[in-house]
């Protein structure tokens, strides 16, 4: 399955890519995704352990599920205010 | 009101959107950027936000805070990209009854706002380098500086 992959801040920065096209096994999580990436990219590799992820508007946890076509957004730790 | 602003944070706009005869105490909070951290000197910050989700994080603290305070009006505005010294880049403005609650709120607000909205300030030091801030994190050196 295809996955589309949004960076922001540091995580953008580290990947010289505002985004990212995965492609993963059916069946897979969050956590292989953050896996497949710090393989993929070994530059973010020292910020995926930190980074939450996003779908839509809500924060994920690693055991959640992926589908197709689904896009998620890579939160490194925030630092609003 | 929940705003994202690319610009100046219009505070009198926002006393008047919080203030009602309802309500005996506003509170205002105001986020501005400090020249000097720990001896580092800042020229400027810069923010970036994830738009859609920082916009729904937003509201979400606003009616988890209705929950909590009896809250009569709320503001929260934050300010993305380019941010000089001294300006505002989150105002936080609570009305209610009385004033405890809205310093509680407005507290509460902030605090929560800083670990859980998805927006990012990146430190433009007034040696010519920028870091990323991302609490906890070290960032890795090679990231210390973006064109």
């Amino acid at each position: 399955m295809k996955l589309n992959v949004k960076l922001f801040a540091a995580a953008r920065q580290l990947a010289g890519a505002d985004q990212l096209a995965v492609d993963l096994p059916e069946g897979s999580t969050v956590s292989d995704l953050r896996y497949r990436l710090a393989m993929e990219h070994p530059d973010l590799a020292p910020l995926l352990p930190h980074v939450l992820f996003a779908i839509g508007s809500e924060y994920v946890g690693d055991s959640k599920p992926l589908a197709d076509a689904m896009e998620l957004a890579c939160i490194p730790p925030v630092s609003g205010g | 009101m929940i705003e994202l602003v690319t610009g100046p944070i219009d505070t009198q706009n926002i006393l008047a959107q919080v203030t009602s005869p309802e309500a005996g105490a506003v509170v205002l909070f105001l986020g501005t950027t400090r020249q000097f951290t720990s001896g580092r000197e800042t020229a400027s910050l810069d923010y970036e936000c994830y738009h859609d989700m920082a916009l729904a994080k937003l509201a979400e603290l606003e009616a988890e805070a209705r929950t909590k305070w009896p809250i009569v009006h709320c503001a929260i505005v934050h300010r993305t990209g380019h941010v000089g010294l001294g300006e505002a880049s989150v105002a936080v403005a609570v009305s209610t009854a009385h004033r405890s609650a809205a310093f509680e709120a407005g507290q509460w607000l902030i605090d929560t706002l800083k670990h859980v909205v998805p927006i990012w300030k990146k430190e433009n030091w007034s040696d010519g380098t920028s870091q990323w801030v991302h609490p906890g994190l070290e960032v890795p050196k090679e990231i210390r500086s973006e064109p």
